[in-house]
């Protein structure tokens, strides 16, 4: 007879060892993502094309500094998982898939960091 | 001996098969995820623009208003309600519905079509608002 609870199971199971950790963000942030990425379509719609001193003003408006952050952290975690699941999927060579997995890891902080940055120094420097 | 290897049947392989609509969306939404990660670029570029002064933030805006850019733009913006309403497909299934072959077929093509209207629908309202 099997004791072990179903979630007991499938801790640390996948050849990432992580068990279900990784489905399961993709699909959090993909949630989050939702309401967030309709609001920035919606953000994008009204303030596309018109001059800086407008979108910055608006850009700095609290709430939607807030949305915009939060939108920037849940993108970057479910694009870098996403490209994850690609380079596993069809990169074979082990070396070149490390490569791939660390550039990837790189590339997502990296332009994460800078939204982030340019978010935080609109809303509170303008 | 006869060479007995040679005249075994073949399992059937990926090109025999029909391309079917729900095969089509499933490889459309990974191409759309790649662009997008791609293309958060360009949002990083406008957000940074935007953080670093009105010069920097008018070229920007000047490449984003150009044909190619609006071309880019106009690709952008479809591939990610594509690739957000092909996210909610996977949610749905993660939960156990829409299995069903016609459904899920009709739920494909369904995809593609609202992806396509809703990007026109936003670029109309934004030609309008501008």
């Amino acid at each position: 007879m099997d004791m072990r609870t179903p979630l007991g199971k499938v801790r640390g199971l996948g050849s990432a060892k992580s068990g279900t950790e990784h489905f399961w963000r993709v699909r959090t942030t993909s949630l989050a993502l939702v309401p967030l990425l309709v609001f920035y379509v919606v953000f994008l719609i009204i303030y596309a094309g018109k001059p800086y001193a407008e979108v910055v003003g608006a850009l700095a408006n609290p709430f939607v500094a807030t949305i915009n952050g939060l939108t920037v952290i849940a993108s970057i975690i479910h694009m870098r998982l996403g490209m994850e699941e690609i380079i596993q999927d069809y990169i074979h060579s082990e070396i070149t898939k490390l490569v791939l997995l660390i550039l990837n890891a790189f590339f997502s902080l990296a332009v994460g960091g800078l939204c982030l940055f340019a978010v935080l120094k609109i809303a509170f420097a303008g | 001996m006869a060479n007995v290897t040679n005249n075994r049947p073949l399992s059937p392989h990926l090109q025999i098969y029909k391309f079917i609509p729900t095969m089509a969306m499933s490889i459309v939404h990974r191409i759309t995820g790649g662009a997008l990660y791609f293309g958060t670029l360009l949002v990083a570029a406008w957000l940074i623009a935007a953080a670093s002064g009105e010069e920097y933030f008018n070229q920007v805006n000047w490449l984003f208003g150009s044909i190619i850019g609006q071309l880019v733009l106009f690709g952008y913006t479809w591939a990610l309600l594509h690739h957000l309403l092909g996210g909610l497909r996977h949610i749905m299934w993660d939960v156990g519905y829409g299995f069903e072959k016609e459904f899920s077929t009709m739920l494909a093509k369904a995809n593609l079509v609202a992806s396509i209207a809703l990007t026109v629908l936003v670029w109309v309202i934004v030609l309008i608002v501008r």
